[in-house]
């Protein structure tokens, strides 16, 4: 017996144009799976009504409490039946994808067999934080086909208020801008957090997100609330043959106008036999040189990541940054990753036991002030925080000798090292 | 039942997978190895490793919410022309790595039979970040695969050509939560309206206390209504942000006709010469209607062409609007400028202009 299928004279018009349709697809698969053919009925009633018909619930796997994000239909008639019946449930299971969102084709297609067994066949690659998104199963499916994935090896990402999902980019594996092993850091960060991503108990959610320069292609200062993002403590690497060669292919003026004086702190400069000299100490990093002149220019040999905390969107007190709170960790061996680990260790403890309910960290330091946060998790402080330093009077400091001498007796130290 | 319940499965906690297995063998062989790149075409690009070795990666869009037989072809694909590697981009773009030159052009060829465009490499617009809308959220006001479809389909040009002065990228969200993300240009769903309050469900459903302390401008309270504890809104305080209706759905905040798009401009997360930058408002109330969104499209359009007609090389959307001023940005696009673009929320007399720098 052919499924039952619905028309959908809305949904139909976006099968045409060069876009690739997500609705041809949908349509592909209502053919073997009614769960899909009632999502298309309901989709263009919320296309006639401008209305969404889904309402959440709970549905989990054994030993979890969270990834699962379910899904219940609220359109029902007069007799409280389902309007499309096939549709009652369409819960989506959150996987975690390899870092760097790499795949074999085996590999995908054994998720692709999986799904087709357990689920409705429709994926999205990939949510916002990274996710697989396996779209549209039934609670009676979830636990075995958790257990199919989970033995295959894939774990559950997180959802509620939980250490999410992470992402870093494609880094090391084909960049070379990268300046650390961004899926090294990636595994690490949320591989010790797993407790925190399964069994949400946080006051709200916690991002992590890797980017290996500060391109930032994840988007983590902007996105997450533990940003690591790579960079160079010494001087640009310059080729200056590659540079005269960028010159006599691209011009003087184009050189000027592009490269010499799009450096947002002056520290470039182009000489009259088309040798670039750099500044360095005035280099802020921002990539944008190294970018346009990929073969002459590179970051510097010695690496690390600077880590910025407490980005987000809108909820609740409105757009945050991440901020930096620590401008350079050398990542050169065992120690510096655990000092790594550490620091977002104490960054995870201390907003789990003193953020509000519902508060990102971003929001926590807005509220307590950075000096005491920094404190908290056991951090100096660092020019590098600021964009400038204080301009409001109201503030006590008479504990200024002591803090004054803080800083001379590690400006000592750094120096002897 | 009883019997099959009584040794539960423990899950295995193996979080996140290790990329190395599914790497393409160049990329693996030249892990933190690469030189430098550049670009041959649009959608194409060439990495050459300090070991000599070099690869093409040819760059595809996708619809994101892809059926089975869609990601077979992409395996399919990658199957023939790259060994059996692929990866995703965070625009769920699809890249396919090959080690040979010769191999490029077939495999374009592969994509676009396909039905995958190629490009969204350098300064184009590149596949349009979203969210899940009515296919799958519990709080859209509108859909999220169809408005980037009707926009792709629109902007499908920009995607395959490199004819922008710098990469755009758009993002759509459906609600201000805006898990979109930030874009050069971004389109959201605003809410204009106070919640709905069905007061019979509130005291089954909601934890008033939690709905109250959500709110960002304390305009919930704690009231009785009909004799039943529910919560009541102060309609003159409402920023109609819609916070209070994921805890507490009675609080309905779509509404089909006053939930309307907004058009928002220069967000930026490069650190590339500026510092990262969040998108601001500068169109909105455009109707909510699908199955194209026309009118969102041709305000899009306009923005999109302007900057590129008028930015110079490297140029992203907010810098251009920087150099040229926000008072030739809405002069050139003819968009009007209202009260509510002056923000009034925490910290906004830092974005007023307290200087005798004027524009005119």
């Amino acid at each position: 017996m052919a499924n039952k299928t619905y028309d959908t004279p809305k949904l139909d018009e976006l099968e045409s144009g060069p876009w690739p349709s997500f609705v041809t697809g949908l349509k592909r698969l209502a053919a073997d799976k009614p769960m899909i053919a009632g999502v298309l009925g309901q989709l263009e009633q919320s296309y006639t009504d401008r209305k969404g018909y889904w309402k959440g619930g709970t549905v989990g796997v054994y030993g979890y409490g969270g990834g699962i994000i379910p899904r219940f239909t609220e359109l029902k008639d007069a007799d409280g039946e389902p309007q499309f019946p096939e549709a009652q449930e369409f819960h989506t299971m959150r996987f975690i994808p390899p870092a760097g969102m790499h795949y074999s084709t085996q590999t995908l297609r054994d998720i692709c067999d999986m799904w087709e067994k357990h689920g409705s066949g429709l994926i999205a690659l990939h949510g916002q934080t990274g996710d697989i998104m396996l779209q549209g199963t039934t609670a009676d499916q979830v636990q075995e086909c958790f257990d199919e994935f989970n033995e295959y090896g894939f774990d559950l990402g997180g959802a509620g208020p939980a250490v999410r999902t992470g992402m870093s980019c494609v880094g090391a594996a084909r960049c070379e801008h990268s300046c650390c092993n961004e899926q090294k850091i990636h595994r690490m960060l949320i591989n010790n957090f797993l407790d925190d991503m399964h069994r949400p108990s946080l006051p709200y959610k916690f991002k992590f997100k890797v980017s290996g320069c500060a391109n930032d292609c994840m988007n983590a200062i902007e996105r997450s609330d533990f940003a690591v993002i790579g960079t160079w403590r010494d001087a640009i690497e310059v080729d200056q043959s590659e540079v005269q060669a960028f010159v006599a292919r691209k011009g003087r003026q184009y050189t000027i106008d592009n490269v010499i004086t799009r450096c947002p702190s002056g520290a470039l400069s182009l000489t009259d036999d088309d040798q670039l000299e750099i500044d360095n100490s005035s280099c802020v990093r921002c990539m944008h040189c190294i970018n346009v002149m990929t073969k002459a220019l590179s970051p510097g040999q010695e690496r690390g990541v600077a880590i910025l905390v407490g980005g987000k969107r809108t909820l609740r007190i409105g757009d945050l940054f991440g901020s930096v709170v620590v401008p350079f960790l050398p990542l050169r061996n065992h120690e510096d990753y655990e000092r790594l680990l550490e620091i977002a260790q104490e960054v995870v403890d201390f907003f789990a036991e003193n953020a509000l309910e519902h508060e990102r960290v971003g929001e926590m330091i807005e509220r307590i002030g950075l000096p005491n946060f920094l404190e908290a998790v056991g951090l100096e402080v660092d020019p590098n925080m600021i964009r400038e330093p204080r301009s409001i009077s109201y503030v006590r400091m008479d504990d200024w000798d002591e803090q004054a001498e803080k800083w001379h007796q590690r400006q000592q130290e750094s120096a002897a090292s | 039942m009883a019997e099959a319940q009584t040794q539960p499965r423990r899950p295995i906690e193996s979080g996140t997978p290790d990329p190395f297995p599914h790497m393409h063998p160049t990329l693996r062989r030249n892990f933190g190895l690469w030189k430098y790149h550049d670009r041959p075409r649009p959608g194409v690009l060439h990495h050459v490793s300090h070991t000599g070795e070099e690869v093409w990666t040819v760059r595809a869009g996708t619809q994101r919410q892809m059926d089975l037989a869609t990601i077979r072809s992409l395996c399919d694909i990658a199957d023939e022309y790259a060994d059996g590697y692929i990866r995703f981009t965070i625009r769920s773009n699809a890249e396919i790595s090959v080690a040979d030159e010769s191999k490029v052009e077939p495999l374009i060829k592969a994509l676009q039979q396909a039905g995958f465009p190629v490009g969204g490499t350098g300064p184009s617009v590149t596949m349009i970040s979203h969210t899940q809308g009515w296919l799958h959220c519990d709080i859209p006001a509108t859909d999220a695969s169809g408005v980037v479809k009707a926009l792709m389909d629109e902007l499908h040009e920009e995607f395959i050509n490199e004819r922008m002065p710098n990469r755009v990228h758009i993002t759509t969200s459906c609600c201000q939560i805006n898990c979109g993300g930030q874009g050069d240009i971004a389109i959201n769903i605003q809410h204009t309206k106070p919640p709905k309050i069905q007061h019979d469900q509130v005291a089954n459903i909601c934890e008033r206390p939690s709905v109250v302390a959500r709110c960002p401008v304390a305009a919930i309270r704690p009231a009785v209504v009909n004799g039943k504890p529910s919560l009541e809104v102060d309609e003159s305080k409402c920023v109609a942000c819609g916070a209070c209706f994921p805890p507490c759905p009675p609080m309905q905040i779509n509404d089909p006709e006053h939930s309307k798009l907004a058009i928002w401009v220069g967000g930026n997360h490069s650190n590339a010469r500026g510092v990262p930058s969040f998108h601001k408002m500068v169109v909105a109330g455009l109707p909510n209607n699908p199955p194209r969104w026309p009118e969102v499209a041709e305000q899009v359009k306009k923005i999109l062409y302007t900057y590129r007609d008028n930015a110079r090389d490297y140029e992203r959307v907010g810098e251009w609007i920087e150099r040229i001023g926000w008072v030739r940005f809405f002069e050139m696009t003819g968009l009007p400028f209202t009260k509510h673009h002056i923000e009034n929320w925490h910290g906004s007399r830092a974005k007023l202009n307290t200087s005798a720098h004027l524009r005119f």
